[in-house]
């Protein structure tokens, strides 16, 4: 069977890790390269690396790292971060990287998805989707002619959660995957960094409405919260940042325990 | 795309020293031949004919010469598939078919890999391993003695053949860890025995 993956997303900035893993003293807590043979000693499924400065003078240092990750580790691995471009797309892959992300070009220049799906494969190209849930509290239901399905919708927020936009979540990402996405990578960001769980009902309506797998993004604070997302959420795999950076566990322990749960995942 | 710089370093940590080439002479002359298949099964015949490496890669595969083919690379050695309007190289009798099941597909992540028989390409790995796959077509060999291994997803489906020199998976040996490096260190040990025809010229 299918194994749900674990995926630890590390954050770079200048070359460096921002939140290193702290519990390992043999690990240079900044160095990207050293963090992620690290997460593949403890059984990563896959590593996410999200260039969170992106500008055109970092770009240099980012394919350097990719080409260096590359080449020390045998799993695979995803970059984002101002990914614009075809060629944007086309470096990363040829430095190493399996698989790119794209969001706010997504939103603001669709075609890049068809082009870069057409070029380079659905499989290498992730949509990243940073939704925002807004509640119609105190509505009158009868009056809008909602069913109760629809009090809640979300909206996709670009540059990183900067910049709201008008745009549907779910119908991005449906728009997303029938352009050639070959995964969403779906983030709440009412829980991204709150440590309170995942938003198990955005990833279950998505998952329910795409064909391609979704990773569920934004919330982790423990195994019980990737439980429901990869139950109740219906997600394919789970991304994580602070639980594994801050040591609380490794990804071995969150495999156990899932294991435990009756998930299968691989050991 | 990405996929040939991952499968070159996986080999490079094994070992070998490959070459990415389009050059039948270094074919020819090559202890072994990786195919790792890129994009739509039709780009990647008409790209192998275009370079007029179509008809020669099949004989040298029906020559004895190591073969290992990664995705696109075993799905090319059947007949026809579903993905396309191509002939295959049809090495196999055979026919490459789309999943047919209500799961997700592509069949994205981590799948386990049962032996069907002793392959000397899966030395040293336990049965239900786990390997990476990322595929929407799998292969229907008509002869089933060479189902190398089957996998699980949705149903039950042939996940790699092996037949003298030739093995050709469906998984990602390059992107599947421990599992993955093992299987091209044995294929790299696999290229450096002499085939027996010249074995039987030194003798």
């Amino acid at each position: 069977m299918l194994a749900k993956r674990i995926i630890p997303c590390l954050d770079v900035t200048d070359g460096r890790v921002v939140k290193g893993i702290k519990y390992v003293d043999h690990v240079d807590a900044g160095d990207p390269v050293e963090q992620a043979a690290e997460y593949d000693r403890q059984g990563a499924d896959e590593l996410v690396f999200l260039d969170i400065t992106a500008s055109l003078e970092h770009r240099q240092i980012m394919l350097d790292i990719v080409g260096r990750v590359a080449e020390t580790i045998f799993i695979p691995f995803t970059v984002g971060g101002g990914i614009r471009t075809i060629d944007d797309i086309r470096q990363v892959l040829l430095a190493g990287a399996d698989k790119i992300s794209v969001m706010t070009a997504g939103i603001l220049d669709p075609d890049i998805i068809n082009e870069g799906a057409q070029r380079f494969g659905s499989q290498c190209i992730v949509c990243a989707i940073d939704a925002q849930r807004i509640q119609h509290e105190g509505r009158d239901d009868s009056d809008l002619g909602l069913a109760p399905e629809e009090d809640i919708e979300w909206k996709v927020w670009t540059y990183g959660g900067h910049e709201p936009t008008d745009v549907d979540a779910l119908d991005w990402a449906v728009e997303a995957t029938e352009r050639g996405a070959g995964e969403l990578l779906v983030t709440s960001m009412d829980a991204d960094g709150t440590r309170a769980g995942y938003d198990i009902e955005l990833l279950r309506r998505i998952s329910e409405r795409v064909i391609v797998p979704v990773i569920a993004s934004g919330g982790a604070g423990n195994v019980e919260h990737m439980y429901q997302a990869l139950t109740a959420g219906k997600a394919d795999a789970v991304l994580a940042a602070s639980i594994f950076h801050f040591g609380q566990y490794t990804v071995g322990q969150v495999k156990q325990e899932l294991a435990g749960r009756g998930v299968t995942v691989r050991l | 795309m990405g996929n040939l710089g991952s499968v070159e370093k996986a080999l490079q940590y094994v070992g070998c020293a490959p070459v990415i080439t389009s050059s039948l002479q270094q074919l020819e002359e090559a202890s072994g031949i990786v195919l790792p298949g890129v994009g739509a099964f039709d780009d990647c015949i008409r790209g192998l004919r275009e370079r007029g490496l179509l008809n020669p890669l099949r004989e040298l595969i029906a020559g004895g010469k190591p073969y290992l083919g990664i995705c696109l690379g075993l799905q090319m050695l059947f007949e026809q598939s579903e993905e396309g309007q191509e002939s295959g190289l049809g090495i196999f009798p055979g026919q490459v078919v789309r999943f047919d099941h209500d799961l997700k597909i592509p069949q994205i992540g981590w799948n386990q890999v049962w032996p069907n028989q002793p392959v000397p390409h899966l030395a040293g790995i336990s049965p239900g391993s786990w390997f990476y796959f990322v595929h929407s077509y799998y292969v229907q060999p008509a002869d089933e003695s060479i189902v190398a291994t089957t996998t699980e997803y949705g149903y039950e489906f042939c996940s790699a053949v092996y037949q003298d020199n030739i093995f050709a998976c469906q998984f990602h040996p390059e992107k599947s860890q421990a599992a993955g490096l093992k299987l091209l260190e044995n294929f790299e040990q696999l290229t450096q025995i002499t085939p027996p025809s010249e074995r039987d010229e030194q003798e």
